[in-house]
């Protein structure tokens, strides 16, 4: 009997996958379901004995099954989407099954966790920063030197808890790690539940994410005596997009508002329920496995450039031909990306502008598409790599439409402690919209009133009006205390130096 | 079961729980359609909790309302790289043809993002929608 591997991972399902499956199904083929490739434009990706059919409907079984369907792409592991990469995080894709422990232990599961498991909480940590793995969740924090502070810090009770909240438009990895290889991240999580000595872990999913959820609650129970002592709860977000920076997320696990705490005291001191935490992102704890393998920290430090070490896995989205999941060793550019892998729009036309990084990254011009895939290098461009999520819009979009769009977000999703952050995005949009023509500063009846006599008496000029979106992004930067609003500038004023003809 | 024994068993499977406010909630608004204020004045009192801490919890997160509504809701993400590619150009036809009687509820991001626009009706996913799929979801739900 053929067996044909498809993809149960979200894209592949939301993409027809089971109908697909059905069809073989019922004729007569067995049909295993295998994690993504991430070549998302062929999914419903069909596989049979290594060669790949994609995107296929339930109309193509018969025409695969024969031998002559024109969806045939050859050989997956020989398509240049896959050759070209460095999958080290993401080498089990496509290839297991996601919630099969013998798959897993026939692809080297559990040897990471062995290994550390016989080496001393000290020199377990000493390869995770001698590897140069930084966070994957968007401040790019050495991933050692965090896991050093919760060793080092006293408490009887610490907690190991993972960020799962990919709320960032145009990121998927996290999800697809979740669906795809769910073993991989428990034992990354167990790992460092070892080098720190917490006894329980957290993973905080986005709710947004049902099959990831799913996925990860059978793993566990799955993997139960693996990693035992150590637990594992899934906790699953309310549609918060704020609960993914990190204190938030210790607040919404607690049970309260997903307000931003202060920093310090860091949650590594005094994070979930006042004890010393490790937050990482999924990516991060993913890493960790393959790291600590005989050789693994050499292998990782040896990928990448200058101080961005090891594999992004680099999430190709929007108006893109090839979209999907890229791992690749830092230093890659944008050029490289977009045009000879991503195959630029998959409208056909030209790219415009591409926004890295989610709702807080900067929109980059095709001129500076030159730009290395390195933490230091985007910061140095004011922009931000944040996730590794990266949306291309083509030459239809209106820029001055995404810069409001950008502070109407953050108005929806500030958490309300700040006031730059709160009130600055609702006058953001406002702003904007004057400034595009859609609202006027015309003073009002009051303001006109002779006792007013600090009230603008004309509507002020476009000039001022720019110069005063200019400060208001100033003091947003500056005066917020976390990211969300601190961050929502840059696609704000990166769309308005780049894109000056979308704000009339 | 009454309401009160459903909330009991609710509160019943997370003794123990650290922090088990959220999962808590999450139960009430799937088994209720909402988390309305007599809701939360009975959770406030199994947490030991004020009224007014439960409702501030209640109120932060999208997930939760203080009314139910029993019309279908479909999910649709309006978030950038869903714009990029196209998602805004459907939606006054989807929310023309969803009228009064489905729920067109905006998201931001469902991880689909190389191959929106996308939806989601409850578990179920839907990509690569055009103007046609779209409306033909509407009318399905
Ligand atoms: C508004 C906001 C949203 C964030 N969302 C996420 C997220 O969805 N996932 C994530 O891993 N980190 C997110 N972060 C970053 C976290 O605060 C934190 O840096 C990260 O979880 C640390 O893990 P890492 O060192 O492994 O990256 C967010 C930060 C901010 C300010
Ligand atoms: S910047 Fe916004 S989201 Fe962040 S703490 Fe302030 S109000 Fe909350
Ligand atoms: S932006 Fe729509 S699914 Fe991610």
């Amino acid at each position: 009997m053929t067996t044909v591997r498809i993809s149960d991972d979200a894209v592949a399902l939301a993409c027809g996958a089971d109908d697909v499956a059905t069809a073989f199904v019922a004729a007569g083929a067995s049909v295993e379901r295998v994690s993504s490739w991430g070549m998302h434009w062929l999914e419903p990706l069909v596989e049979i004995d290594g060669i790949g059919f994609g995107p296929a409907s339930a109309a193509d079984v018969e025409a695969i099954l024969a031998g002559s369907s024109d969806k045939r792409i050859g050989p997956i592991a020989e398509h240049p989407f896959i050759v070209r990469q460095q999958r080290l995080t993401f080498a089990r894709a496509g290839k297991t099954r996601p919630l099969s422990l013998d798959d897993y232990v026939a692809t080297g599961g559990w040897a990471g966790l062995t290994r550390a498991r016989s080496l001393a909480p000290q020199v377990l940590i000493e390869e995770v920063t001698g590897s140069g793995l930084r966070g994957r969740g968007g401040a790019g924090f050495p991933a050692g030197i965090k896991w050093q502070t919760v060793a080092n810090a006293a408490g009887a009770r610490k907690y190991v808890v993972c960020n799962a909240d990919e709320g960032d438009s145009g990121t998927f990895a996290d999800r697809m790690l979740m669906e795809g290889d769910p073993f991989q991240l428990i034992e990354g999580m167990a790992i460092a539940a070892h080098a720190v000595g917490a006894g329980r872990g957290y993973i905080y999913v986005r709710s947004e994410y049902p099959h990831a959820i799913a996925k990860l609650n059978t793993a566990i129970k799955l993997a139960t005596v693996q990693i035992a002592p150590f637990e594992i709860e899934v906790r699953v977000g309310a549609g918060a997009y704020v609960c993914g920076e990190e204190t938030s997320l210790l607040n919404s696990i607690e049970g309260k508002r997903g307000e931003v705490r202060a920093k310090p005291p860091l949650p590594a001191i005094e994070g979930l329920f006042g004890c010393p935490t490790v937050v990482n992102n999924v990516l991060t704890f993913a890493a960790i496995p393959h790291i600590l393998i005989e050789g693994g920290a050499a292998l990782y430090d040896s990928h990448g450039v200058a101080r961005s070490k090891g594999t992004m896995p680099v999430q190709l989205a929007g108006n893109i031909r090839h979209g999907g999941l890229y791992e690749t060793a830092f230093g890659i550019t944008l050029n490289e990306l977009v045009h000879d892998i991503g195959g630029g729009t998959a409208s056909g036309r030209p790219v415009k502008a591409v926004q890295v990084g989610g709702p807080l990254g900067a929109y980059i011009h095709p001129g500076r598409f030159d730009i290395p895939f390195d933490y230091e290098a985007y910061t140095v461009a004011d922009a931000l790599i944040g996730h590794g999520g990266i949306v291309v819009f083509d030459d239809s979009a209106d820029m001055g439409h995404m810069a409001r769009f950008a502070m109407q977000f953050c108005a929806a999703e500030s958490c309300g402690k700040c006031t730059p952050c709160r009130i600055g995005s609702v006058r953001g949009v406002e702003l904007i919209d004057r400034i595009r023509g859609q609202g006027s500063a015309a003073p009002d009846a009051v303001s006109r009133l002779p006792q007013m006599h600090n009230a603008a008496k004309q509507a002020p000029t476009r000039e001022a009006e720019l110069q005063l979106l200019e400060d208001l992004c100033e003091t947003m930067k500056f005066g917020s205390l976390c990211a969300l609003g601190g961050f929502t500038p840059y696609p704000v004023l990166s769309a308005l130096k780049h894109w000056p003809e979308d704000f009339a | 079961m009454n309401r009160e024994a459903q909330l009991e068993a609710i509160f019943g499977a997370f003794r123990g729980t650290e922090g088990p406010l959220l999962p808590i909630l999450h139960e009430v608004q799937h088994t209720f359609g909402c988390v309305d204020p007599a809701a939360e004045a009975t959770i406030a009192h199994e947490l030991n909790l004020s009224r007014a801490e439960v409702h501030g919890v209640v109120s932060f997160y999208h997930d939760f309302s203080a009314t139910s509504d029993p019309r279908p809701c479909i999910e649709l993400c309006r978030a950038e790289a869903c714009q990029a590619r196209g998602v805004e150009a459907l939606v006054p036809a989807a929310e023309q043809a969803a009228g009064t009687r489905v729920k067109l509820k905006t998201v931001y991001c469902l991880g689909l993002c190389s191959v929106g626009p996308a939806a989601r009706v409850g578990e179920r996913v839907h990509a690569r929608l055009d103007s046609a799929a779209l409306i033909k979801l509407v009318h399905s739900v």
